[in-house]
């Protein structure tokens, strides 16, 4: 068995193969984030409890109505965007002209209801949801088993970050995105519906956490605790990446995620704070963060 | 801008009434207070709620009823709480019951920091406190005290039996997978002992945290340890999602995973396809004779599912302390304490028991074989009885004790 | 106008009487609760309130204290009125660390900076040794006071608390009124004309904040050694955003404010959690949404605000 700095390889790469499970999750909850916050100049605290409400609403089609994996996958994340509209229009339109600390504090405040009413009617055990058929059984790497779940995530993850960072940087409706991030004033000029494509936008962001929240269901504990305990994590992920790009969102979720594997294989007591801690030391060095520009 | 501060006041007044509970008086009267209140502290919402939570509850009413509903012409009442397995809440309800609401014991304890929180409380109120839940040695080493007894098992019982049985089937190398708090510490110590005395060894260990939400890292690196045994130091929810994390990874197809306490619920959730064969010791199992039958039959009457270890031991603590305090004529802790500790306890749970001079509660224990899915007969059915371990066995023997009560 | 000051100094009295008389006739723990999250809340309004900072982790102080103070009184056997100090200064050494990190950035970026720092300081407290990790650090003794108040007694030690408690309150008080509180108003009202006028900006915030950390490590000193045990609880995500709703729900700079929500939310969490259970989470939540949208100036701005307009004064 070959070695790496007297660890085993085979343990060393299943650790890594973890981790970029791991930042995929990251990558895609970040990318989110930075769509909102382009458009909305809000940091959505809801985040995370938005992608535990795609993994229960993932349990509970299951559970309640018979709705499989694969139509969880279409329809929940379209359910979480339809909530973040509805978010929206109620409560985050009112907000638009003060301070953007409050919509750090509405948010919040919808993510502890949410949290709280899903506690209240599930516990915090976790709510089992099985892999789905296709996808059931491992890929022999070698180095490990891979299970065919696992392998699955990372490529639908990988798949949507390309996709959005696509439409964003390389279609006219992504121009008209980030012109309208840019100088909304003038683009409503144009004749575009600007209150329209802000809706658009954060429905969109938060239909990326719940699809992460539904690629999360079978492979993790469905809880109403795992969207906030993850989402402090992306928040220093945000930080630590900057808010400049949708490209350094995605890239510094998967690499955070490796370091964090990387971690649980050298001092494992250390792979919950290391994300932090790289925070603290790049704040030292780039206060705007690796990919963002001073505001 | 203070100036409306008589509103202030006025609020101030208003929530300080609301806060205001009556003192609890001691001593008057057989009965202090005129009633005897059992408190149930347990985990209500979470990984623990199954083998403890709703069906302690139960358990402790199903002994009141037995009692009659009164003792000593008092009437008995029984009040509960959700600890959320957060050691704060714990002490605070044990806090509070105790100061303002006349709450006379306290039975389960399921976790063992909340646990360990409760005996405090109680030991400081000088009230009884009766942990069925909770698993840690530490109630009757370190952290003993006069007012605290543990009741249904420890890690020391679950952790030698299960650890010297595997052993002695071929499991000689082992990985721990430890629940990062004092219960999963103390199992994995007290197995260590246990393996160690047969000739096993220990190659290493990881802490997860409770309820960790996925497993499947800490199972990479048992399986990187190449140990035969992977030994799972933790409970409930955690114990059945490390077995389920395993399957998935592929790592039970050459490694045997040694759940260290696994309680029937447990197996109930997994399945026996998943957990055929697998030695599991216990304390209680509602087929054993006639009595832990018809105990089980009627707590599955009202509860829908067989009775754990822990309930069990919470039905059989509130009616032994009712039965001590019927017996020495009064609710006083100290006087109900030292009858207790006189006491044999029989009932459906526990044959010939006897509470030590550190608080441990004495029994028989059980080693069990979980049965095929051949084997089994129907719904909980699911063990075959391998051997049964006197309790002089099976608990750490009183010599052995670190508790500064005991004088050697 | 002596006529607000007269009134004001009633206020303080009326207060001060209600403090004394309130452990015969509510259950003094709960006050002492109270008490160590009002002036948790105050030293948090201090910052958020006076300095325009919102602070996501002042748990990380709280928890930092209450954790040394706990240590040191258990294992060394040090009288609770130096473990106390011990704590704070503790805190206030952790607070000049996380504010000379986060003292650049603003705004959101202030927030979520704070709040990742505080989790790394919640790890800590979960590995590390002396902190008994998930059990806590239990049993603490509550000793004597200076050697003759013996605080195994509630109510002896209410009076400790509640002397701590006014004690912070006046600093507090000071602080604001004070040039350097000035100058921390013109700087949340308009930081480049603050930078333009030649103030340090960046110096005079780090100030604010550490007079802040110090002071919610003083609260969190007090409730290690109140409730004679301390648990990760002190130092989690949770705490910081309950201390957060306790100064918007009472009053965003406001005085008072602080202490109302602070009653208000532990009310909540003591009396009333017997009644809604697992709900008090989905009820604080639901506070934040109505003070976000419906009364940004909590309930003591709100009561000013109505007192004013009912007197006709302009609104300032």
């Amino acid at each position: 068995m070959s070695e790496v700095f007297g660890i085993p390889l085979p343990a060393l790469l299943g650790q890594l193969m973890l981790g970029l499970v791991n930042g995929c999750f990251y990558a895609m909850l970040s990318l989110g984030l930075a769509i909102i916050f382009g458009m909305l100049n809000i940091i959505n605290f809801a985040h995370g409890a938005l992608y535990m409400m795609g993994a229960v609403f993932t349990w509970i089609a299951l559970a309640q109505f018979g709705i499989g994996y694969w139509w969880s996958l279409l329809l929940v994340p379209l359910v979480i965007a339809l909530f973040g509209v509805m978010v929206e229009r109620t409560m985050l339109r009112r907000l638009y002209k003060l301070d953007n600390l409050y919509g750090l504090l509405l948010t919040f405040g919808i993510a502890l209801v949410t949290e709280g009413l899903f506690r209240h009617r599930y516990g915090v055990s976790g709510l089992p949801y099985s892999i789905p058929e296709a996808f059931s059984g491992t890929f022999n790497l070698g180095f490990m088993f891979l299970p065919k779940y696992r392998a699955w995530v990372i490529a639908a993850s990988l798949l949507t970050c390309f996709t959005t960072w696509f439409v964003v940087e390389r279609t006219q409706l992504g121009a008209y995105l980030r012109a309208a991030t840019e100088n909304p004033q003038l683009v409503q000029t144009f004749g575009i519906n600007v209150p329209a494509m802000i809706t658009i936008t954060y429905a969109v962001g938060v239909g990326l956490a719940g699809l992460a929240g539904v690629l999360a269901a079978p492979a993790t504990q469905i809880s109403p605790l795992m969207g906030t305990n993850l989402i402090i994590v992306v928040f220093a992920v945000v930080v630590i990446g900057g808010m400049g790009s949708i490209l350094g969102s995605i890239v510094t979720g998967l690499g955070l995620g490796l370091i964090e594997g990387l971690t649980k294989v050298f001092y494992s007591q250390a792979s919950n704070s290391v994300v932090f801690l790289i925070m603290a030391l790049v704040l030292l060095v780039r206060p705007a963060g690796l990919f963002g520009r001073e505001r | 801008m203070q100036s409306k501060l008589s509103i202030l006041i006025g609020c101030g007044l208003l929530l300080a009434n609301v806060a205001a509970g009556g003192q609890a008086k001691a001593g008057a009267g057989k009965i202090s207070d005129g009633i005897v209140k059992v408190g149930v502290i347990t985990d209500l919402s979470g990984l623990y709620s199954d083998l403890s939570g709703q069906g302690s509850i139960i358990a402790a009413q199903m002994a009141v009823n037995e009692f009659g509903g009164k003792v000593l012409g008092a009437p008995i009442q029984i009040v509960s709480a959700d600890h959320q397995n957060k050691a704060d809440i714990a002490a605070n309800k044990a806090r509070q019951w105790f100061d303002t609401q006349q709450v006379d014991v306290i039975v389960d304890g399921v976790n063992s920091a909340a646990g360990l929180a409760v005996s405090k409380v109680a030991n400081e109120k000088h009230r009884i406190f009766i942990d069925s839940g909770a698993g840690s040695t530490r109630f009757t080493n370190e952290d003993c005290n006069p007012y605290t007894i543990h009741y249904a098992y420890d890690t020391y019982a679950t952790g030698s039996v299960t650890g010297k049985a595997v052993v002695q089937h071929g499991g000689t190398t082992w990985f721990f997978i430890t629940a990062d708090y004092a219960f999963g510490k103390s199992l994995q110590q007290d197995t260590t002992t246990a393996i160690n005395g047969v000739g096993g060894k220990v190659l290493g260990s990881v802490l997860a945290p409770l309820n960790a939400p996925d497993f499947s890292s800490y199972l990479l690196q048992a399986q990187g340890s190449g140990a035969k045994v992977i030994g799972l130091a933790n409970a409930g929810g955690d114990t059945i999602n490390s077995i389920k994390a395993a399957s998935e990874f592929g790592i039970n197809k050459k490694q045997t995973l040694a759940g260290l306490l696994v309680f029937i619920t447990d197996i109930h959730a997994l399945g026996l396809q998943v957990t055929q064969g697998m030695y599991v010791a216990d304390g209680f199992y509602w087929d054993l004779n006639d009595a832990t039958r018809k105990f089980g039959k009627a707590f599955m009457a009202k509860a829908n599912k067989m009775p754990t270890m822990v309930q069990a031991a919470v039905y059989s603590s509130t009616l032994e302390y009712l039965r001590a305090v019927q017996a020495a004529g009064t609710d006083d802790a100290d006087t109900v304490m030292r009858k207790l500790k006189e006491m044999t306890l029989n009932d459906a749970f526990v044959k010939n028991g006897k509470i030590r001079a550190d608080g441990r509660m004495v029994h028989d224990f059980y080693l069990f074989q979980v049965k095929s899915p051949g084997e089994s007969k129907g719904d909980w059915d699911f063990y075959k009885l391998v051997a049964t371990v006197p309790g002089d066995q099976a608990f750490q023997p009183l010599s052995a004790s670190r508790c500064p009560m005991i004088k050697k | 106008m002596p006529n607000l000051s007269k009134v004001r100094l009633a206020g303080y009295g009326a207060l001060l009487a209600a403090g004394l008389v309130a452990p015969f006739v509510a259950y003094p723990i709960f006050l002492m609760h109270a008490l160590c999250f009002a002036l948790f809340a105050c030293a948090f309004n201090l910052l958020l309130g006076y300095t325009g900072l919102l602070s996501f982790g002042h748990a990380a102080f709280f928890g930092t204290a209450a954790y040394v103070t706990g240590h040191v009184v258990k294992t060394m056997a040090v009288p609770p009125g130096l473990g106390v100090l011990a704590g704070t200064a503790a805190a206030t050494a952790v607070g000049f660390v996380f504010g000379s990190l986060v003292i650049r950035r603003q705004g959101i970026y202030f927030a979520m900076i704070t709040l990742a720092l505080a989790q790394l300081m919640y790890f800590f407290f979960l590995q590390t040794s002396f902190t008994g990790g998930e059990d806590g650090i239990q049993g603490i003794p509550r000793g004597h006071f200076l050697w003759m108040v013996n605080l195994a007694d509630d109510r002896k030690l209410y009076y400790v608390v509640l002397a701590t408690f006014l004690f912070g309150f006046v600093v507090i008080h000071r602080t604001i009124h004070s040039p350097f509180g000035q100058v921390l108003k013109a700087i949340r009202e308009n930081e480049p004309r603050a930078v333009s006028l030649g103030y340090d900006v960046n110096k005079y915030k780090l100030l604010a904040f550490v007079i802040s950390a110090g002071l919610s490590g003083l609260a969190g000193a007090m409730y290690a050694i109140v409730f004679t045990f301390v648990t990760l609880t002190s130092s989690d995500w949770h705490t910081s955003g309950e201390v957060v709703l306790m100064t918007l729900l009472g009053g965003l700079g406001t005085v008072f404010g602080p202490i109302v929500g602070a009653f208000a939310v532990v009310t909540l969490q003591t009396q009333l959690a017997d009644k809604v259970g697992s709900l008090v989470t989905v009820i604080m939540g639901a506070m934040f949404i109505g003070c976000v949208l419906l009364f940004r100036r909590g309930i003591v701005g709100e009561a000013v605000g109505l007192y004013n307009r009912v007197l006709g004064r302009r609104p300032y």
